[in-house]
């Protein structure tokens, strides 16, 4: 019955479960969906400056706005006012003290979304002025910052093994921020039920935590707030607890005023309140032989994480996880300080600090080869960890005392290397470089090792819940959102396979909190591995009773009852599943279950850095090619290779567009991607007119992306892999590329810092050419 | 503030509604009318979520003034497929799976086919540029522009 051979729907390349409701435009999103007429409207007004008291709030203006129903300040809040998804020191309406621009100070219930907008803007607050600590460097000198002092993981004793090294290399590096963007912006919904319960419509990717906080905040316990979510119009991480504080608003106004209400953010509004990807300052000295075999690394990571803790501590520990990428090092000590601004709090965004970390090891990399004159894939390849089958070295650790036991990256390097013909095109632009003055090409390669399992143990666990009705279909709900990824598709074949039938009988509906329980985020990539397990556990307990009682009738062995191509096979008898559920229905056998899985094998120790935080590794390579323009600094992506391992996939076409639109976005990250805040603290860009992602034109002219045709030797569901994460940080390459090409206009290393916007890329060639 | 009272066509239904003189298109679309497929990304001109055509100009919805819909004909993603069938362009982005969280389809959609409607033969670049004000943050584009590209081959075929 476990056969692998016959894997129904898994592994097919389906394409979405909602595309037909998208490009017929009818896929219902938080603010599609159909509004009771007394429904309200909510906003918040926001402080304008970055730190600072409250001294005096006049608000009768706002309350004499048109069409304004109530307002509300932190006095009028009846229970908790927090939501922080960690230590409660993110107040939802300001308490006295603002801490970033932007933070809301009251809220607007209004009759119109425009209504409440207009009025949020006429408070008039007298606040206190003090001075905020904006950078990294104001905040290291204040020791402002959360935990007591660094975080430090150690492996050997660098120090020693980089003085004694015969090279060295060291320098800064600074890495930018970056905004979600997801194209739907924040947005809930609140329907005050009967009694005191309250149902939440809420776009987020941690229903659980938005049930958790609404019952807080409205004095109730989890059991009497429902949470549902559908679909979000992208997430990315900054749906994990970025929406808390719309979901409780809108529950605490429903509760105030007994009517339906719904806030969505305007997109400057989005932006300016709410987290970003964690910007990073590393400097490191490494220490290597001639060949380039690294001998030592020291990393320092300063982290700004804005106001509040928010998920800052783990975002900067899977940085310092992700450290030493696929280079098995040694001597390694990686100094990690997570500093506390008067900014917006940094967030959970795709790769949850593990790009940062591996960026800092790809750049000292790139020093290196330019060090040394090697070629920058050979010295890669002379650091990777071992592959499992050609062990070589003593020690194939990670820092934090990891086995790698299932590295791919050799096989994968050599396989990408001669598809996209490296070694050629990189002396053709040699050759091409030279002939030159004004335009330079440059390519680079970058391999990609990604931990797969949330570092907080607990977290590793799932639930679903599957019914099958008496005609034979399906209905399938589990724990994890759907945010495009393709996460419902895939466990609905997951679904579909273990009952052997047709994905039209698998029947998905929206993620409840009151269907499945005490849920983790969607979220570190896990959303098929957990939910995936969780769903087969449910099927196979319903499969195993409906075999169980049909074998008996039949008289044959339970364990030779098959259910495949929508047919249920008895012994010598066959009928159809329809038939099967309906029998068994009439026999009185349960048909309705619950589905739980926890990851096995991980421990952690995140104070010591010690244990195996990671079930598995994803792995990925990329190879992306760039010509710059040196009289402006401008520069496009002129071809992209790809190799990425998701195991075996669990359906090719969704994973390759996670890869495609992964690799995307992290070249939008460390390219044209600018948060530029003034020295007042106020985010100057907040909105697509001056925060630039990566459009149509952007793309890579030529862009070819396939997956690793491999298997995932831990027990996955049907031996897939994570892939929402990893491919994120291929975008490295084009990083590495521009690097690259500006290196080809002089001697020195260009030391490029992210993003390499084209006025970053244009100074950057100015210091390589004429040292200025 | 007076309403305005607009007549105008939407699909090619006769609609009329009242509007605040100065509410957008988008706003009176998804509020008024509950055509809620165009959305709204930016409110500011810069996403193309909210694309639409007036009288076969592709615009931002969200540009627009629903006074100014009067005497007009509007067209938006509710429109494209005729009932059930749906449009070559639609088809063609379910197989290449050109979305994903779906909610820039319906603005890339109409500004695809109006594309398609002025130059049937488009070359990759003319589609990258046209499409350059349609951001999608989900898919890299790849994926959608392959689709556009071969929805109009398979459509200079079919004429
Ligand atoms: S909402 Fe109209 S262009 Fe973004
Ligand atoms: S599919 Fe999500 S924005 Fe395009």
């Amino acid at each position: 019955m476990n056969d692998l051979s016959n894997k129904g729907p898994v592994a097919k390349p389906l394409p979405h479960d909602a595309a037909l409701l998208h490009v017929t435009g009818k896929a219902r999103y938080i603010d599609d969906i159909p509004m009771p007429v007394d429904c309200l409207h909510l906003a918040f007004g926001t402080s304008p400056i970055a730190k600072g008291r409250i001294q005096s709030m006049d608000l009768s203006e706002v309350k004499a706005s048109k069409g304004v129903v109530a307002v509300l300040t932190a006095d009028d809040l009846p229970f908790t006012n927090d939501v922080s998804p960690s230590i409660h020191d993110e107040p939802l309406l300001s308490d006295g003290t603002v801490n970033h621009v932007g933070q809301p100070v009251f809220l607007v219930v209004a009759t119109g979304h425009n209504l409440a907008r207009a009025a949020a803007k006429k408070g008039k607050i007298d606040y206190v002025e003090e001075t905020p600590i904006l950078t990294m460097d104001e905040a290291m000198a204040a020791n402002s910052r959360f935990e007591d002092g660094p975080r430090i993981y150690t492996k050997g004793d660098p120090a020693a093994a980089i003085d004694a090294a015969p090279r060295s290399v060291k320098g800064t590096f600074e890495i930018g921020g970056q905004e979600h963007f997801y194209l739907e912006g924040q947005a809930a919904l609140a329907l005050p039920q009967e009694g005191c319960d309250m149902l939440v419509s809420s776009s987020t990717q941690h229903p659980t935590e938005i049930q958790h906080k609404v019952a807080e905040a409205i004095g109730l316990p989890m059991h009497a707030v429902r949470v549902e979510t559908r679909r979000m119009g992208g997430g990315f991480g900054g749906k994990e607890s970025q929406g808390n504080a719309l979901a409780v608003s809108c529950a605490i106004a429903a509760r105030h005023t007994g009517k339906p209400c719904k806030m969505r953010y305007d997109r400057d509004d989005d932006m300016i309140i709410t987290g970003k990807r964690h910007e990073f300052r590393i400097t490191y000295r490494a220490g290597f032989d001639n060949d380039g075999q690294l001998l030592g690394v020291e990393f320092h990571h300063m982290t700004r994480c804005g106001w509040a803790q928010d998920l800052s501590l783990p975002v900067a520990d899977r940085a310092m996880l992700h450290a030493d990428n696929a280079y098995a090092i040694p001597a390694i000590r990686i100094e990690s300080h997570r500093l506390k601004t008067n900014t917006q709090s940094a967030t959970a965004y795709r790769g949850f600090g593990g790009p940062q970390g591996m960026v800092g090891i790809e750049r000292v990399m790139d020093h290196i080869a330019h060090d040394l004159g090697l070629d920058p894939v050979e010295l890669r390849k002379r650091n990777y960890y071992d592959a499992p089958n050609n062990r070589v070295r003593a020690d194939n650790t990670t820092p934090y005392g990891m086995e790698v036991t299932d590295f791919e990256l050799h096989g994968m390097t050599d396989q990408l290397l001669e598809t996209s013909d490296y070694a050629a095109r990189k002396a053709e632009i040699a050759e091409w470089n030279k002939g030159q003055s004004r335009l330079k090409r440059g390519i680079a390669f970058s391999p990609v090792k990604f931990g797969i399992s949330f570092t907080l143990t607990h977290l590793n666990q799932a639930g679903a819940l599957v019914h099958v009705y008496q005609d034979g279909s399906v209905h399938l709900n589990h724990g994890g959102t759907e945010m495009g990824q393709g996460l419902f598709q895939k466990v609905a074949q997951v679904a579909a396979s273990r009952f052997g039938v047709g994905m039209d009988v698998i029947k998905i509906t929206a993620t409840d909190t009151a269907k499945v329980p005490n849920t983790s985020a969607t979220a570190a990539s896990s959303g098929s591995d957990l939910n995936g397990m969780a769903v087969k556990a449910a099927c196979d307990t319903i499969r195993d009773r409906m075999a169980e009682f049909l074998s008996e009738r039949h008289q044959c062995d339970a364990k030779a009852v098959k259910f495949e191509d929508g047919q249920v096979i008895i012994g010598d008898d066959v009928m159809t599943f329809e038939e099967a559920a309906s029998q068994c229905y009439q026999g009185r056998i349960s048909l309705s279950s619950t589905g739980y899985y926890k990851t096995p094998k991980v421990k952690w120790d995140r104070i010591k850095g010690q244990g195996r935080p990671f079930f598995y590794f994803s792995y990925g390579a990329a190879i992306t090619e760039v010509v710059v323009d040196q009289l402006t600094g401008e520069n496009r992506i002129l071809r992209t290779d790809i190799l990425h391992d998701a195991g075996a996939s669990l359906n090719p076409d969704l994973d390759i567009g996670q890869v495609e639109g992964a690799y995307v976005q992290g070249t939008g990250w460390l390219t044209t991607e600018e948060l530029v805040w003034d020295d007042k603290g106020s985010l100057r860009t907040h909105a697509p007119s001056t925060y630039k992602i990566p459009a149509c034109s952007d793309r890579p002219d030529v862009f070819n992306v396939d997956l690793w045709d491999g298997r995932n030797p831990e027990d996955t569901i049907y031996r897939s892999k994570a892939v929402g994460e990893p491919p994120f940080n291929l975008g490295i390459s084009t990083f590495l590329a521009l690097s690259d090409a500006v290196s080809a206009f002089g001697d020195a290393y260009p030391a490029l810092d992210a993003p390499a916007t084209a006025e970053q890329v244009y100074t950057t060639i100015r210091r390589v050419r004429d040292g200025v | 503030m007076k309403k305005i009272h607009v007549t105008t066509t939407v699909n090619n239904d006769n609609v009329e509604f009242l509007c605040d003189p100065r509410e957008t298109l988008l706003d009176v679309l998804r509020d008024r009318l509950n055509l809620t497929g165009a959305k709204e990304g930016c409110g500011t001109g810069d996403c193309g979520a909210c694309s639409v055509t007036v009288d076969g100009r592709l615009v931002c919805s969200c540009l627009v003034l629903g006074a100014e819909a009067e005497g007009k004909k509007i067209a938006t993603v509710e429109g494209i497929a005729k009932g059930e069938e749906l449009h070559p362009l639609q088809h063609k982005f379910i197989e290449y799976a050109a979305l994903q969280c779906g909610i820039c389809t319906p603005g890339i959609l109409v500004a695809a086919k109006s594309l398609l409607e002025k130059n049937p033969d488009p070359t990759e670049t003319e589609v990258r540029y046209w499409l350059a004000g349609n951001l999608c943050r989900c898919t890299g584009y790849d994926k959608i522009i392959r689709a556009v590209m071969d929805t109009a081959a398979d459509m200079r075929e079919a004429s």
